[in-house]
């Protein structure tokens, strides 16, 4: 049951408990009940609004970096991962298989003020060998979510 | 000049569905809620889409064989084996039809001479009745009853049964009730089926939506694979209504009998649903899962919403729609049909539009957003607490 209701918040993190408790057939109290244990544990890490920035008029600059680094004796890649995850301008980090090691997702107000961090704040570091810094354009999709204008119900409205 | 005398009789003679009429109300209407929709509200699944679509690229756009692409039969037939434990025969038991609809039309024509009965429960689809007719047939409703969960009986049976009936008619999971036949119901069926040596045109489009149970086919009870034909489709399970594809299964003399009408009638199914149907079948098992899972949801909201309105709503097993009673309301189907849109603007189909005994309830679909489920319920909700005053 636990799955059932990760999947149902996740796919729409404003379901009420009440609705929860109706779609998965168990109790409010323990619908309660499971979503404070999956809270507590960490399973449930918050609860956001996806938000299609390109619409709204405030300039929002991604960026997908991709970092080379020295991985530290005992510590492997945690450690350098969190002295870049810490940064508040830093959305993401994943550590990768292949050619590079981190990938560091970063928001900022300007193309500049993106390059200004990588450039003082992410390359200076001791441990960070290289960086490659790829602007989004265009988010096509997002978290599932595919970004274009809501389309009708075009099904004829009542038939057999 | 009219032409309207030049029309067959039977044709003529036979009244436009009950939801037609209801249709051109709603369509007339701006800002309306439907839960009148027959149809998913998914898209069909992008891989299947983008098979088709690499067909249409390769140039894939002849006929195929009339029975239908040997591929897809193939896929049908193992995906019948995976799901339903049947054994059929891709080469001479399987006939991709156009719809599920097609498979309906063809069987009666091939199996009625002319004056034969025809057992149909109800309330069911609202195209038994009239390709019974056009192939000549006699419908005989069988009335269903929500006290046995709208469910068909072997007493029921039984009791309709008499030396010209031929066949009956197995609309399970149902629509518009959602009801579904276990198991050990089919059984009882089967045993008169098997005394009376009839015929089962099983219509099973909506196999793969039920809820906390699996679905059971008449064709795997011992006596009943060798007088039973399949009808099914992909338009409910992949969301693939417009893509027009069905399938029938069953004994190789009747399956052939019905290739030769379709390919007289049809030639063959459209070529490039074929190739996405190939990809359904092959790889769309989690697409399934995912929609069924969706439904139930939402099925569960349903029926939760009408019974807190102080509605008797019986819980449907199978489908996508729920089949409250209104006649706590004191007022007709249609009444409450009329009365709800006008009043509140949401659109629901009077039961009595799929047989007499859906008399004094209501099909609504719930292949909606929960957004506009919920919106629904809550006028609904208002409506009827003033009703019920």
């Amino acid at each position: 049951m636990k799955n059932r209701i990760l999947e149902l918040l996740e796919e729409n993190s404003r379901y009420t408990i009440q609705d929860i408790s109706i779609m998965t057939d168990i109790s409010e109290e323990e619908v309660k009940e499971i979503i404070h244990e999956l809270e507590e544990s960490q399973i449930i890490c918050g609860y956001k609004t996806l938000i299609n920035w390109d619409k709204v008029e405030q300039e929002l600059v991604t960026a997908l970096i991709e970092v080379k680094v020295t991985p530290q004796r005992g510590e492997g890649f945690d450690k350098v991962a969190k002295r870049i995850y810490m940064f508040k301008e830093v959305k993401a980090v994943y550590l990768m298989s292949g050619g590079f090691d981190l990938t560091v997702i970063v928001e900022g107000n300007s193309m500049k003020e993106v390059a200004m961090f990588v450039g003082q704040r992410l390359a200076t570091l001791d441990t960070v060998l290289s960086t490659g810094t790829h602007f989004v354009l265009k988010k096509y999709k997002d978290h599932g979510v595919i970004f274009e204008e809501a389309r009708k119900d075009e099904r004829i409205v009542v038939c057999p | 000049m009219s032409m309207a005398h030049k029309i067959a009789k039977k044709v003529s003679d036979m009244p436009p569905s009950g939801i037609r009429r209801f249709f051109d109300i709603v369509n007339e209407m701006e800002d309306v809620i439907s839960l009148g929709v027959g149809e998913p509200d998914f898209d069909t699944p992008w891989h299947i889409r983008e098979e088709a679509i690499y067909s249409l690229e390769q140039g894939k756009t002849i006929y195929t064989a009339n029975a239908g692409l040997l591929a897809l039969r193939q896929e049908i037939c193992n995906y019948m084996q995976r799901r339903f434990n049947l054994t059929y025969d891709p080469t001479n038991q399987a006939l991709v039809t156009v719809g599920g609809s097609e498979g309906i039309d063809i069987s009666l024509r091939v199996l009625l001479d002319g004056g034969e009965e025809v057992l149909i429960p109800e309330p069911s689809f609202v195209a038994y009745m009239p390709c019974t007719v056009f192939a000549g047939g006699v419908p005989v409703p069988i009335e269903t009853f929500a006290e046995n969960n709208f469910k068909l009986t072997a007493k029921q049976l039984e009791e309709v049964i008499t030396p010209k009936s031929k066949l009956l008619i197995l609309p399970y999971p149902n629509n518009p009730t959602g009801a579904i036949m276990e198991k050990s119901e089919l059984e009882e069926i089967a045993k008169i089926i098997i005394k009376h040596d009839l015929l089962v045109l099983s219509d099973e489009i909506y196999a793969e939506l039920t809820y906390g149970t699996e679905h059971v086919s008449i064709a795997s009870i011992e006596g009943m694979y060798e007088r039973t034909i399949i009808l099914s489709g992909f338009s409910k399970a992949y969301a693939m209504t417009g893509w027009r594809l069905g399938y029938a299964l069953g004994p190789i003399e009747l399956i052939a009998a019905m290739t030769k009408m379709h390919q007289y009638a049809l030639m063959c199914a459209p070529t490039t649903s074929q190739y996405g149907a190939i990809s359904a079948m092959k790889n769309g098992d989690y697409d399934v899962e995912e929609m069924r899972k969706s439904y139930d949801a939402r099925r569960k909201l349903m029926i939760n919403g009408f019974r807190k309105m102080g509605l008797s709503c019986f819980e449907p097993h199978g489908a996508f729609y729920v089949f409250p009673s209104i006649k706590e309301t004191n007022m007709t189907s249609e009444q409450f049909c009329e009365e709800l849109l006008n009043e509140e603007k949401v659109a629901v189909i009077p039961g009595n539009a799929f047989g007499r005994s859906g008399e004094g309830y209501i099909r609504c679909s719930y292949a909606y957003s929960i957004e506009e489920l919920k919106e629904a319920l809550t006028r609904i909700e208002r409506f009827v607490s003033k009703k019920l005053k």
